[in-house]
């Protein structure tokens, strides 16, 4: 199954993933091993900074931003499997850093070599289809299409390209799939009533598709979802796309 | 201006989360925009639709941009055209001209056709406090005046009130046999606004537009109410934010395209009325002075401003309520003042001060739908992002968004995530911690299979658990699992 990709990529994994869903980034290594890429890893990485620029603390968020710029900055590819942390590292710094004359180049030119892992997939290494990959799957799964992904960075179809073709997986439809999860980060605890409204509505949505996987790019939002869904006794499981596509993490 | 309760958000958002009569309403009418927009869009195909949203954009730009020129254009023309046209600085001054207008006129009735910006200057009061009867005769306005409440939605301004509300309402107030038969309801507002249009001496108008190379106020409205208005009594005062203004009547045709497909599905409304001066000698009808009135109210503070500029190319159309999963839940009064939604988390504070509207603009998960649907691409969650900057750590207290634990909190964590081996130490003691709690569960914040967290002790973790599970920290970070043989490619 092995391509002779010749890419050399870096993983920026996500505070996220680190800390929460370690087995997503072995997946990401899994299949971006498999089509060929050499692999990296920043050892002193941990957060881009979007919770505190989301909350309005530019210099922390500028503090944190820094050591990423630093850690990339001689990385020929930097692969994020998410979509908010991507957007993060590929547009919010480009306004953090809009008044400083040297790092705005340095943040140009992370935003230039930065992908969301779906987009490196499709766009960068011209996946076709999950088959390349080996991915395999049972079952059935509905995709949510993460706000950050979709809106900020403009990846839509990239995602459903390479859900679609995974052998064997049956693709289930929801009502309000560009519908906010509700998570927003810190909103999800400044404003718990309004965010618990939404992810209440969501997983309504996702239930009513009758999938048995929920895929998303993005595991903040599924975090979201997926604690939802536990409380209320579901038995949906919740996957990063790297995971379905990572046949052997099933 | 009314009055502001942008400071009781939290509280009025929890209240209105819990109402179950607010939720179907909301249910059944936003939506239903929503679908019917998207079929526009279809109409147009996306790439059109794109293309209007782009020209409309640099046309509002470019107006907002030379603002100046165009209300000295706008001033010359109205006055060229026998009308008179006032600047108000502050909703006190727009009242006073207002006042004046009726008290030197001898104004008794005044009929008003729909106008946001009469809402925020809390108009009505002070004319009715001179003896002036004042009717609203938009529809949804005229249900929300007999409730004595204010408008929950820019262009649906009932949109709380279900048909059963209104029907209770007329019966209470018409004196009327209750009949929640919605055409019986229109008519029977019909038969009592039709006597006072005949009646009144002013006629108040909003304006959607104001083009300035001919001096002509624009609205758009479905029950003719507008032109009964603004051509029936003997005066007639328009009154709208001076950000209204744009060049010319050509570009006029691109608006009155984007606003009502955006704002109801509707391909255009079922009136559209332009009026320039008052009655001309030739004229048949039409009144007998005209007066526009600009409203500044803190629109000079946006425009000073780069970052929030964009608010002014508002054209109020709504669909950001329409689409915003926020709105959804808790609906317009929520918001505490004129302008609810996204691009009223956005207005009110600029409006009514940052000090009394700071909540605002925390309450989005900055989804960017608003964006997405807005004709006029105002990028409404980097303008939230911009307030929640402007007021986390302001040096102004009153104004400080953040309270001291969330301040210090957000430098611990950006310490912690400096720190690769000060993160591990914290992750470490985590995970002694769940190990404790799993063997003596003196918090009992785990279920039973100790996979999940289910009772966090402590905010903000316990703020997440009120209704949602959070998983526990795993065996080994994605870090020690890279230094523990991944880092290894076996492949």
């Amino acid at each position: 199954m092995t391509q002779q990709a010749n890419i050399t990529a870096d993983l920026y994994v996500t505070c996220i993933i680190d800390q929460l869903y370690p087995e997503v980034g072995v997946s990401v290594v899994n299949v971006l091993r498999r089509l060929g890429v050499a692999v990296g890893f920043p050892k002193d990485q941990t957060c881009c900074g979007q919770p505190v620029y989301n909350t309005g603390f530019n210099n922390e968020a500028r503090t944190l931003a820094n050591r990423v710029l630093e850690q990339f900055r001689d990385s020929e590819y930097v692969v994020v499997p998410s979509g908010s942390c991507a957007a993060t590292l590929r547009i919010f710094y480009l306004e953090l850093f809009a008044d400083d004359p040297q790092l705005i180049e340095e943040a140009k030119a992370l935003a230039a070599k930065t992908y969301e892992f779906s987009e490196f997939l499709v766009d960068i290494l011209k996946v076709e289809g999950a088959s390349v990959c080996g991915a395999i799957h049972k079952g059935s799964a509905v995709y949510h299409p993460s706000c950050h992904l979709m809106r900020e960075l403009g990846v839509k179809s990239q995602p459903q390209k390479l859900l679609s073709s995974v052998p064997g997986l049956e693709e289930k439809e929801m009502e309000g799939a560009e519908i906010c999860c509700g998570f927003g980060g810190t909103f999800s605890v400044k404003f718990p009533h309004i965010s618990e409204g939404m992810v209440g509505d969501k997983i309504a949505n996702v239930q009513a598709s009758g999938a048995e996987t929920l895929v998303s790019c993005d595991m903040s939002c599924l975090m979201n979802m997926g604690g939802a869904l536990n409380r209320q006794g579901s038995n949906i499981k919740i996957r990063h796309l790297a995971q379905i596509l990572d046949a052997e993490s099933e | 201006m009314p009055e502001i309760k942008t400071q009781d958000f939290s509280a009025a958002s929890v209240a209105a989360i819990a109402d179950p009569k607010l939720r179907r309403a909301l249910d059944r009418v936003a939506s239903g925009f929503e679908v019917a927009r998207l079929a526009r869009v279809a109409d147009a195909t996306p790439e059109v639709w794109d293309a209007w949203r782009q020209e409309a954009r640099e046309i509002k730009a470019h107006t907002i941009e030379h603002l100046d020129h165009y209300l000295d254009l706008l001033h010359t023309t109205v006055t060229a055209a026998g009308g008179h046209l006032h600047f108000a600085k502050d909703a006190g001054q727009a009242n006073e001209i207002v006042a004046h207008i009726a008290r030197t006129r001898n104004v008794k009735v005044a009929t008003k056709s729909k106008s946001m910006v009469s809402e925020e200057l809390a108009l009505n009061p002070v004319l009715e406090s001179m003896g002036v009867e004042v009717w609203e005769t938009d529809l949804g306005e005229y249900i929300i005046q007999l409730a004595e409440e204010t408008p929950s939605h820019l262009v649906a301004p009932a949109l709380h009130k279900s048909k059963e509300d209104v029907a209770e309402l007329f019966t209470e107030k018409l004196g009327i046999p209750y009949d929640e038969d919605i055409y019986h309801m229109a008519t029977t507002a019909r038969e009592v606004l039709r006597d006072k249009f005949m009646e009144a001496d002013l006629g108040i108008s909003g304006a959607n537009f104001v083009v300035a190379e001919t001096g002509t106020l624009v609205i758009i409205t479905n029950e003719g109410n507008g032109r009964l208005c603004t051509s029936a009594p003997r005066i007639h005062i328009g009154i709208t934010g001076m950000e209204k203004v744009i060049p010319s009547m050509q570009d006029l045709s691109i608006f009155l395209r984007l606003l009502p497909q955006s704002a109801t599905g509707q391909r255009i409304t079922s009136y559209v009325s332009m009026t320039t001066g008052p009655r001309r000698s030739d004229d048949e009808d039409g009144p007998e002075e005209f007066h526009l009135i600009l409203v500044d109210n803190g629109r000079s503070k946006m425009l000073a401003d780069p970052a929030l500029r964009e608010a002014l190319y508002c054209i109020r159309c709504g669909a950001c309520l329409n689409i915003c999963p926020v709105y959804a839940r808790i609906g317009g009064h929520a918001y505490g003042w004129v302008y609810p939604g996204p691009i009223g988390a956005v207005v009110s504070p600029m409006l009514v001060g940052l000090k009394q509207a700071k909540e605002l603009p925390q309450a989005s998960s900055l989804c960017g739908a608003c964006r997405e649907v807005c004709p006029i691409k105002i990028d409404i969650p980097r303008m939230l992002l911009d307030l929640r900057k402007k007021t986390a750590e302001s040096p102004d207290p009153s104004v400080r968004s953040a309270p001291v634990i969330e301040r210090a909190s957000a430098r611990l964590y950006a310490r912690l995530m400096c720190g690769p081996r000060l993160l591990r130490l914290a992750v470490r003691f985590g995970r002694v911690l769940q190990k404790v709690e799993r063997a003596i569960p003196f918090f009992s914040f785990m279920t039973k299979d100790g996979k999940w967290i289910r009772n966090a002790p402590l905010p903000p973790l316990s703020r997440w658990t009120r209704a949602r599970d959070l998983p526990i920290l795993p065996k080994k970070t994605f870090h020690e699992l890279w230094e523990k043989g991944l880092s290894r490619d076996d492949s």
